[in-house]
């Protein structure tokens, strides 16, 4: 898969390689004899925001790691700005690239403003003191992140959301044309998180590429240009959100099922992992309307049921639902009658699915003719849990056979 | 900037701090000399260059002809000739030695407790000062004396006497450079030194040459004695030509290890955020160990063993001063130069002297107890 996604996704040539700040080709990496990762491949264009996304353990910062040259390759290039890595200082790599870490190991008492000076080493002299253009990156860095405040406060009197901030004034102060940030939201509280991530956004939007170790996949549809899925150190997918993020890539990269649908609020990819149930997959129909019927229908097109809906109004959460899972869905406009020719269809896909699931909810548009079909009722007043859910269709499916 | 001025201000301040100690020092002993008399002594001294000579070197067919400068002191104060001769030949060796070593040690023990990024390491935990141990014993011991006559071109001949004093610095000095790279080489692999590995590495080579000590210490015999006072660390019999080798060998390494005090700061985040901000991590550790190991030499092979120096000092101005090492290293310099002086004129101030090793020791530790208690250490 990854070589298709370097083909097509990544198909630049080398010219072109040139010109992006970090192009990485055909990465492998091991430690001792275990392959961490191995065949990825990456370009990070300037102003873009790529979001390397993938379960613990999948090698994403090994990755980072690769690109900053602290571990060594087994095979692939890296290249930053055109230059082979392996050519580069560690100062001149310094100025290529900056790196945030997840959490410094820095216990001293250091003040903010020491720390993010420390972000100007690449650029000085051995006895070289600070000029006016280090000032500057400094002051700009420490405003940009809005730390300026506590300039002057030891690092370890900071809070965790403040201490990652400087840690981000540091790499700002570098003044790379890239950044790499390895979970810079990990540590964070929710609105310090969607803070960092739209000053992140904003700096890429100033012509700045970088690189962000995710593993929250929502952020990473929101705020990111593109996603690169990473699993067992393979790139399982690479591409803009909407069209990698889908449920099959969350299944087999996180090995968990996965609802993908759209968060209404961004507009982004919304994705709802559930723990990988393993059941067979039956065809199933869904009756019913609303919030409850949706979470049905979204928890059997995780487990990879192949799912029928209907009839539903269109625009109601279920038809939504049913729309992200790829679920046939048959729907008549809202608040309108239910036509026959409709009516007869749903009837027809429930007939020959292995199980119905009826959600009663009073409304009336599930019509007795599927009721009577159903194998399973649900009752909206005392919903079944996900676990009860599956084990009764599993249990529908068997008997039906 | 500001770094640099608290750096600047803060040196000075302990500049002064030691010329005092170094001062008052030299008029503590059996004859008292006030500080007046000991500054004119000094005075006295100085020398600047006042004109050349011509003249001829060498003698016979060989007798080459040589430029000479005349020195010329600009002072003249009227000065008691045996108070004289004590502060200079006696007195300001010794304690200048104990100030270059202090200097050297505390050094050492800055750098490499930054290093570690580990309160506990001291300028011995790579070995140097067993591996001086080992050398100055193994001379102290065998019964070579290495005497002879060398011939220099140009400058005649020369009496080389090595079965005392120089002998065994030389031997100690070798020791503990032999030590240090071996420890270095059995913890690098690939090009690459970890710095754990390094430390457990240090911690085998130490306990190696511990036993190696110890069974030359059984085999000594009459040499026990000479043995146990070098080990214990002596500034006792200090000469000028000491004084002038550790004054040519300290300072050029210190200003090396000077220029790499922003590289220690980001080091203390740890190699791979060092790696990331441009530092080459394997080229500075090198640096920065073979500087340190040979500052260290310098200083155990003259005065032997003198603990708790290069622990303790380091994190004292840490509490002053701050963790940020442009400043630190400077200052733990210069006040473990003072320490020493004061420790050493505590040493010989008694009827019978002591090791300045027992005395540092002796004041050291307990001051380690006590930052224990406050906690302070664990932030290094």
């Amino acid at each position: 898969m990854s070589d298709e996604v370097s083909a097509t996704d990544d198909g630049a040539n080398d010219e072109a390689d040139a010109e992006h700040p970090v192009v990485v080709r055909d990465l492998a990496v091991s430690y001792g004899d275990s392959t961490v990762v191995e065949g990825v491949d990456l370009t990070l264009e300037a102003g873009s925001l790529v979001g390397l996304v993938g379960p613990n353990g999948a090698g994403k910062t090994t990755v980072l790691r690769a690109i900053r040259g602290v571990v060594e390759r087994d095979a692939g290039s890296v290249r930053l700005d055109g230059a082979p890595l392996e050519t580069l200082s560690a100062r001149a790599v310094g100025r290529r690239v900056a790196s945030v870490p997840q959490e410094t190991g820095l216990s001293f008492a250091f003040t903010v403003r020491a720390v993010v000076e420390m972000g100007r080493t690449p650029h000085r002299g051995r006895f070289e003191g600070p000029d006016a253009s280090d000032a500057d990156a400094v002051e700009n860095a420490l405003a940009r992140t809005r730390t300026t405040a506590f300039a002057d406060r030891p690092i370890t009197e900071l809070s965790g959301g403040e201490r990652s901030r400087v840690l981000l004034a540091r790499a700002l102060a570098q003044e790379t044309p890239a950044l790499l940030l390895d979970e810079p939201t990990a540590s964070l509280d929710v609105n310090h998180a969607v803070e960092t991530m739209a000053l992140i956004r904003r700096l890429v939007d100033d012509g700045r590429a970088a690189i962000a170790a995710i593993h929250d996949l929502e952020m990473a549809a929101r705020y990111c240009d593109r996603v690169v899925v990473l699993a067992n150190g393979r790139v399982r997918a690479a591409g803009p959100p909407d069209a990698v993020l889908d449920a099959d890539t969350v299944h087999e990269a996180f090995d968990a099922e996965a609802f993908v649908g759209r968060a209404p609020a961004t507009g982004g990819r919304a994705v709802t992992a559930y723990p990988s149930a393993d059941a067979a997959a039956h065809r199933v129909h869904v009756a019913g309307v609303g919030p409850e019927t949706a979470r049905i229908v979204a928890r059997l097109g995780a487990a990879g049921h192949d799912l029928s809906v209907g009839v539903v109004p269109a625009g109601d959460a279920a038809a939504l639902a049913a729309a992200d899972v790829d679920a046939t869905v048959v729907s008549v406009p809202p608040f309108a009658d239910v036509d026959e020719s409709a009516q007869a269809t749903a009837v027809e896909l429930a007939e020959c699915a292995a199980v119905v699931v009826a959600v009663t909810d009073g409304s009336g548009t599930l019509t007795g003719a599927i009721r009577e079909r159903a194998d399973l009722v649900v009752d909206t007043a005392d919903p079944p849990t996900d676990e009860t859910l599956l084990a009764r269709v599993a249990a529908a499916a068997g008997s039906d056979a | 900037m500001r770094v640099r001025r608290r750096a600047t201000l803060w040196s000075l301040a302990l500049s002064v701090v030691l010329a005092v100690a170094v001062t008052v020092s030299a008029g503590v002993g059996p004859v008292r000399i006030p500080p007046a008399t000991v500054l004119r002594v000094v005075a006295n001294a100085v020398a600047i260059p006042a004109g050349v000579e011509f003249g001829t070197a060498g003698a016979g067919p060989l007798a080459l002809p040589r430029l000479g400068v005349v020195y010329q002191s600009p002072f003249a104060f009227p000065v008691d000739d045996t108070h004289r001769r004590i502060v200079v030949l006696v007195r300001l060796p010794r304690i200048l030695l104990a100030a270059l070593v202090g200097f050297a040690l505390a050094a050492a023990g800055t750098v490499m407790q930054g290093f570690f990024r580990n309160p506990m390491a001291d300028p011995s935990i790579i070995g140097v000062s067993s591996g001086a141990a080992a050398g100055a014993v193994a001379f102290i011991v065998s019964p070579v004396a290495l005497v002879g006559t060398l011939w220099i071109p140009g400058v005649g001949a020369v009496d080389v006497n090595l079965s005392h004093g120089a002998g065994v610095s030389l031997f100690a000095f070798a020791g503990a450079l032999v030590a240090a790279f071996g420890v270095y080489a059995i913890a690098t692999r690939r090009g690459r030194t970890p710095v754990a590995t390094l430390l457990l590495a240090g911690v085998a080579v130490q306990t190696f040459l511990g036993a190696v000590i110890s069974y030359l210490q059984l085999q000594a015999g009459e040499s026990l004695r000479r043995i146990v006072a070098w080990l214990m660390g002596h500034l006792s019999g200090a000469t000028w030509s000491e004084v002038l080798v550790v004054g040519l060998v300290v300072p050029p390494l210190f200003v090396v290890l000077l220029g790499y005090t922003r590289e220690l700061n980001v080091m203390l985040l740890g190699e791979s955020e060092a790696q990331g901000l441009g530092v080459d991590v394997e080229r500075t550790k090198r640096v920065l160990l073979a500087a340190s190991a040979l500052v260290t030499a310098a200083g155990v092979a003259f005065a032997g063993i003198v603990g708790f120096v290069g622990l303790v000092v380091p994190h004292m101005l840490r509490l002053v001063v701050g963790p940020d090492h442009r400043v630190l290293l400077p200052t733990a310099a210069l006040a473990g130069g003072t320490f020493l002086v004061a420790a050493d004129t505590v040493a010989r101030a008694g009827a019978t002297e002591l090791p300045v090793g027992v005395v540092t020791a002796a004041v050291g530790a307990p001051f380690f107890v006590y930052l224990l208690d406050r906690r302070e250490v664990y932030e290094l």
